[in-house]
This record gives C-alpha cells, structure tokens and sequence, in this order.
C-alpha cells in the first residue's frame, strides 16, 4: 500500500523546512527538513537527546524554532505566535508520553474538557455522552463514556487521549513513543489504529525505539542524530541494522557484552524465605549468587516489582509475614528503604518521573540524594558534593545542555542515567534495577548494559527486573519468572529459550509444588 | 543568571521600600525608627522562619497565631504561679522560658503527628489545633486578660527593651534564629531532606528518606519557632488574652511567600522570609509617616504585595525551558 502512495504523490500536509531550535545556548535542532504526507506513516528514529521530541513539539506548536519554516496546505505559516492552539486548529495535533487527563473526570468529561458543550446555561451531558461514545466507536474503541478516567488502563486512557482530539478533524497526528507504556497486545490494537487512519488519509509521525515496531508501521523513516538529520528513507530500503548505524553513528557489534561463566563455588549473597506479598496468593522465596545477574521476567502485572520492593522496605508486607531475609549468612531486618540502602541493597524504581527523580529539582541535589550522607556530617560537603556531582555526570555520560537546569528537562535516557548515578552513589553491594531501559534509545541501551556488566565483574550482585525478554537473555545468569505473584520458576543459562520462558511466564509451565528456587 | 536576578527579587523589594520611606519622611531613617520596624519585625519574622520549613517541606501551619496566644498565656500563668514558691525571678523566667519551648514543641509535634501518622492534611490538622488553642487561652484567662505580675515583668522586660551593641535583643534573638534556619535549611542533610520531600514525597520515599519523621520535625521547628517568638513578645506587654497574636498565622505565611518560598514546597527561602517579614512592617510603618495613604489601607497594601510576589515567583520556576 504504501509503495502506492508514495508513487501517487499524495499530498502534503506539513512540511517542515531547515528548522533549528537551541536551548540556553546549546542547538538541539540543527536546520531539520521533513515532509508529512496524506496517508503515510511517518517514524522519527534516534538516540535519546537526538531531538526527536523538541521536532515535533515545534510542528505542534508547544516550541517555536528559532530558525526555518512550517508549510501547510501550500502556504508558509507564521511561526512567531505559533502554539498549540492554532496548531490543533490547522488540525495538527500531539499526544504526549505523559499523559494529560483528570482522573476523576469521566472519559467523556475529558474528551469536552476546556470546550464543553451547554445547554442554556447548563452543561450538555448527554449530547457529550453521545458523542464521546462516537468518537470512541471510530477508534474501534468500546470504551462506556461514563467511566472515570482514573479506573482506565494505560492503553484505555492512551485512547482517550486520542478521541480527544477529535478524530474527525485530524489532519497530522504525532505520536510520542506511543508504545512505551504498552503491553504486545495493547500495542497490536494501537497499530490497527494507526494503520487507519492513515488509510482515512492522516499524516501520522511517531517517535519509536522499538526496530521491529517501526518496520512494520511506518512507510518513511527520518533518523535524528545530535539534532542533526541523518537522513530519510523509504522503509523497504533500510534494514534494521541500517538503522542502528545510521542512528548511532556506529556499529554495535552487539548490544550485550558477553556474560561472564560464574565460578562453581559461589556465595550466596541474599537469600529470600517465605516472604509473604500483599494481595500475592503465596510466599515467596528465592537465593543470589555473589556477582551474578539474576534476571525477573514476566509479563506486566505479575508481582515482580511488588516482590522486591517488599524485600527492599518499600511496601509493607501483611501483618506479622515479614518472612526471613539472610544476607551474607546474617538474618537482617528491612522494615524501610532506609535499612535496605544501609544494608548495601538499593533498589532503582521503574517509575523515573514519578518515583526516582524530583523533575522540579537541579541535578545535584537529586544526585546526591540517596547518599547524601557520604557528603555530609553535621553540615553536607558542598565542595566534596559538586566534586562528585561532576565526576558521575562525566562517568555517566550524562548530556544536559548546562548543570543547573532541573532534572525534568532531561531527555529519558540520561534522566535513566542520572538515576543509576544517583543510587550508584552509595555504592550497593546489591543493585536490584526495575526496567532500567524502557523506553530508551539503543546507544544508552547498549552503555546501560555495559555498566551492569562492569558492575557484576566488580562483585555487586544485580537482579535485572525487565519484560524485554532479550534483554533477559543477553544478560542474566538466571532469570526466576513469575506468573500471578508467584515464582514459576528459574531457569539457569543453559536452559534459557525465549519460547522455554514465555511458558513458564504465561502459566504454561511451573516447577511443581514449591515457590522456592531450587539451591 | 536571570534566576539569580529574580530570586533577588525580595531584597529588591526591601531596598526600594526603604528608599521610598527615605523620600516621604525624614523621620524614617532615623535610627529610633529602623531599631523600631526591626524589632516590630521579629515576632512573625521568628515565626515566618518555622513556617519556611513547613510550607518548603510541603505542609501548612495555620494554629501558629494561636499557640502563641496560648503559649503566652500559659508563660504568664506559671510565672505568676511560682511566685508563691520562689523569690528568684531568674530563676521563674527560666522556668517560664523551658516551659515554653517545651509547649511550642509538643504543640508542633501533635500538628505533625496528625499530619503524618493519621494522615490529616495539614490544612485541616492546623485549623482545626487554632480552634483548640485559641478557646484555651480564652478560658485560660476567663474571657478577659491573663496579666503578668509586676515583679516578674519589671526584669523580664529587659528582654524585650534591653539591648546589645546597640540593637534591642529580639533583633539579635531574630538573627540568630534566621541564621541558623537558613544552615538548617541549606547546609544540613536534614534541610536537604526538607526540601526532597516537598518535592516530591514519592521520591523521596524511594530516595531512603524517612518522610513522616521529616515532616513532623518541620512541625516541631515551627513549634520551636513560635515559642522564641513568644517568650519575646510575653515582656513587651506582659499580658495575654484571646486577641493575642490573632492573624498571625497569615502574616507569617504572607512573609514566607513574599520571600520567595513557593506554596506547593521544594524551595525555601531564609533570607528572604526575613526580607518578606521586614517588608510587612515596613508597609506599615510607611504608611503611619504618610498622609497620602490612610493607614487603614495597611491590610490592602500588603495584600497588593503578596498577589505581586506570587505573580514574579511564577517567573522564576516557570516551565518554560
């Protein structure tokens, strides 16, 4: 179909020509041309901090460029008072990663928000009902308009976002990582969608990580590197290593650095008995090897960060079950995340903005945060504090256009980093990390993975929690998966097969009659 | 550099107050007057700075007015009590001055108590502790006035017009407790802490921090803070009764936000909650050497200037990139 298209020519929706954008002295966006046309499927690929977001914030109107054009319907606009509003009017509309609902508002609410419609005086629910209702049905979406926004899953509200924009009048639809917050079947119904309303003739852009998402959606590919465009390309014309190269600038050999055999006489670090979990159906327990990666799969939903944000003092567990922690042959007790982090074990949320980082706050402070007491006696070490602040932002390789600005206009990947840094700093003997790459780019993917590896080769003992099954497989020892709060069961290297784990993962198979690991 | 400009703005502010006093009296720079509108300035500056803790900590302490009513009366009560024991003034002002402390920080710990443990918001919690501790000293002083007696006041007023090297003590008692706040605040993991968790308490939850003991203790502080405040103002009168310290509550947040601390907390300004007490009284003052503002308009002026303060702060951490 595509093929088609793109031979007919059809026509232009936006074009944007030579356009740059710089933030506090630093150009994010060097003169970047893209063409968005009726009916094709339009991706941005690139590193984190490649400017994929601020380009299409600018075609949006939520950023202005400082230099260039925006062409729509044959006529350049005027860009100097350029903003949302009359972006949407032009029918060029962005759903954000972050969504922007109120939660306690009915769906329907939130679809009318800001342009209800009235009756006389009074507000027309029923019309906005019927409507909603319309709106959703022309998604394939069999959403009740009555429901409160804050009982929707992720992919439910993603939707409502979109019926928000009033489907009918949209001409170019931009899409930022839509998939990062989607389970594979969340996201097959979000591909549906796509594909049509390309085929009602929408111009859709979206940013993706995902390789094989982009083959298989888009009709063109523009790749961003350090602001710069790469290039754009047909999609029949780049395979994906193509686009790793072109993205990175690169080759990556391979994304994952071999995994290291352990010695035979290990140590267990940590061992786990009869931990009970809220609302899990059984206790838990489980062992870690000195220097191992022990990896937790499963699919979204089945009890692994739960699990070890109980081990970790985070969430409580029901009454009188703490059940039995031994680390290095001692029994500790972790009532809070305070005993965990002295006791060498530190645990990196998965929720970056709304647990890891204060978005409001600089780097600094939420660098030393977790560790602030190596910097400090009675009074904190400003100067021993900055010292390590600068150090980790060159280890880390964290790219911010100044030090001062707040941790929230960090691009995923290096906030991704900063939060490595950040419990990093308190140097944990074990280092449990929950999806420390969702969502990020192959480049920081790629130095994530080498510093876990770094550190396992140091003696910190690592539990990777991810549902990227071959991340999974690239980097554990063992992976111990888990189905509906319990442990189905590990699996050690030798044993490992993506179709071995997704059995075990989907409730196919368990190791019988105990949730404790074998050793 | 910008950010530096504007978090400037509150001594910007002070600066061209004192100046616009200068030009519309003479009287204004005479040193009576500026020793007056800084020791005028102490009492809900001492407060305003317990409330920078709470409010950049992420609460609300609206009881302040009336702990120090009831602090106030409870010092005079017990002064007067001892007295039938002891002829030792010293020794009764210690005691009233422990006691004090003593109340200011247990009334802050139940504020931080049912914040944090029974999980109240503050803003109810300290509406309704004010209640309680403004009907106390009404029925402590029996609808009336509770009155210090006259040997005990006699050395105990020392403290409030005694001076230092010129200055009256609550000036020196003022900047100590802003130095030390502003330490606190600044150079401490406990401030720091402060800070995170009117951030973001999820974070801060994660980062290791002990979020209920932090916020309590920013309870506790502002507890601490309201009986300095009161064991300065007690001498000045001697005497307390149900219309003691009314509305001082505002006043001390008005300071706070005038300094340039933000109301959804994460970031607190010592020195300009001093700032922001000073430019208060200085209002005031302005406005009594005046004829071309009646004085009455006193509350309207101050209120203009707290509207103001919000609409620059918006400047300062605005979203814009």
């Amino acid at each position: 179909m595509s093929q088609s298209t793109v031979q007919l020519s059809p026509e232009m929706l936006l074009e944007g020509r030579s356009i740059s954008k710089s933030f506090g002295g630093i150009k994010v966006l060097h003169g970047i041309d893209i063409e968005l046309r009726a009916g094709e499927v339009h991706a941005l690929l690139g590193e984190n901090g490649a400017g994929k977001s601020t380009l299409c914030k600018i075609l949006c109107g939520f950023e202005r460029p400082d230099a260039g054009e925006l062409i729509s319907a044959g006529s350049a606009l005027c860009l100097r008072d350029w903003d949302p509003r009359k972006a949407e009017r032009r029918g060029i509309v962005m759903i954000h990663q972050e969504f922007n609902l109120a939660e306690q508002l009915s769906i329907a609410e939130n679809i009318f928000l800001g342009r209800e419609l009235r009756r006389g005086p009074f507000l027309d629910y029923r019309t906005m009902t019927r409507e909603a209702g319309a709106y959703l049905r022309s998604l394939n979406c069999e959403l009740d308009p009555g429901t409160r926004v804050s009982e929707l899953s992720v992919a439910d509200r993603q939707m409502v976002e979109i019926a928000r924009t009033r489907v009918g009048n949209v001409r170019v639809l931009v899409l930022d990582e839509p998939t990062a917050v989607l389970t594979g079947a969340e996201s097959e119904v979000l591909y549906e969608l796509i594909r049509k309303l390309a085929r009602e003739g929408v111009a859709v852009v979206f940013i993706s990580h995902k390789l094989d998402e982009i083959q298989r959606l888009a009709d063109r590919v523009s790749i961003l590197r350090d602001g710069n465009l790469v290039g754009n390309f047909a999609i029949g014309d780049l395979n994906r290593e193509d686009m790793v190269r072109h993205m990175v600038g690169r080759d990556i050999d391979s994304l994952f650095p071999p995994v290291r055999p352990l010695p035979d006489d290990f140590v267990k670090v940590l061992e786990v008995r009869e931990l009970q979990v809220r609302d899990a159906p059984e206790a838990v327990g489980f062992d870690l090897r000195q220097g191992e990666v022990l990896g937790f799969f499963g699919l979204v939903g089945s009890g692994r960060s739960s699990l070890l944000e109980t081990v970790t003092g985070l969430r409580e567990p029901p009454v009188g079950s703490r059940g039995r922690i031994t680390l290095n042959g001692r029994e500790v007790d972790i009532p809070d995340p305070r005993s965990a982090r002295d006791l060498g074990i530190s645990y990196l949320t998965k929720d970056r903005a709304g647990r890891g980082l204060l978005l409001d706050q600089n780097l600094r402070m939420n660098f030393s945060l977790y560790a602030l007491s190596r910097f400090a006696g009675a009074l904190i070490r400003a100067k021993e504090e900055a010292s390590a602040f600068k150090q980790a932002i060159d280890e880390f390789e964290i790219r911010c256009p100044s030090l001062e600005i707040s941790a929230g206009k960090l691009s995923g990947g290096n906030q991704q980093k900063l939060l490595l840094a950040k419990f990093l700093a308190a140097e944990p003997r074990v280092l449990i990390v929950d999806e420390p790459t969702r969502g990020i780019d192959i480049g920081t993917r790629s130095q994530i993975y080498l510093l876990l590896d770094s550190l396992a080769q140091s003696g910190t003992t690592i539990i990777l929690i991810s549902s990227d099954i071959t991340e999974i497989i690239g980097m554990c020892h063992r992976v111990a998966v888990m189905y509906r709060g319990s442990l189905a069961g590990t699996l050690d290297r030798e044993e490992f097969s993506e179709r071995e784990i997704m059995r075990y993962a989907t409730g196919l198979k368990s190791r019988t009659g105990n949730s404790q690991m074998k050793q | 550099m910008e950010r530096h400009l504007k978090s400037a703005g509150p001594f910007i502010a002070l600066l061209a107050l004192v100046l616009a006093g200068a030009l519309i009296n003479d009287a204004f720079l005479s040193a009576g007057n500026l020793v007056n509108i800084l020791a005028r300035s102490s009492f809900i500056g001492i407060i305003a700075i317990g409330a920078t803790f709470v409010i950049s900590g992420g609460g609300i302490d609206l009881s302040v007015g009336a702990m120090a009513a009831f602090i106030s009366g409870c010092m005079i009560l017990l002064m007067n009590f001892l007295l039938g024991f002891t002829d030792s003034v010293p020794l009764i002002i210690a005691g009233a001055l422990l006691a004090s402390l003593g109340i200011g920080a247990a009334a802050g710990l139940i504020n931080g108590l049912l914040t944090t443990k029974a999980r109240i918001e503050a803003f109810i919690v300290t509406l309704g502790t004010m209640g309680i501790y403004r009907s106390l000293v009404t029925w402590l002083a029996d609808g009336g006035a509770l009155t210090l007696n006259f040997t005990v006041g006699d050395l105990y007023s020392e403290v409030y017009y005694g001076r230092l090297l010129g200055l009256p003590y609550p000036v020196w008692i003022f900047l100590a407790t802003a130095t030390s706040g502003y330490v606190l605040l600044n150079h401490t993991v406990f401030g720091r802490h402060c800070l995170a968790v009117g951030s973001n308490d999820k974070v801060a939850r994660y980062s290791a921090i002990n979020v209920d003991r932090v916020r309590t203790t920013t309870f506790v502080l502002q507890g601490i803070c309201v009986s300095i405040a009161t064991i300065i103002y007690v001498p000045r009168l001697g005497s307390a009764s149900g219309q003691t310290g009314i509305l001082w509550e505002l006043e001390a947040i008005a300071a706070v936000i005038i300094g340039g601390t933000m109301l959804r907390g994460g970031h607190g300004r010592i020195w300009g909650t001093v700032a922001g007490a000073l430019i208060l009284t200085l209002i005031g003052n302005i406005l009594n050497l005046t004829d071309a503002v009646s004085n009455y308009l006193n509350g309207a002026v101050q209120g203009i200037i707290v509207i103001v303060a919000v609409l620059l702060q918006r400047g300062v951490w605005s979203s814009r990139p």
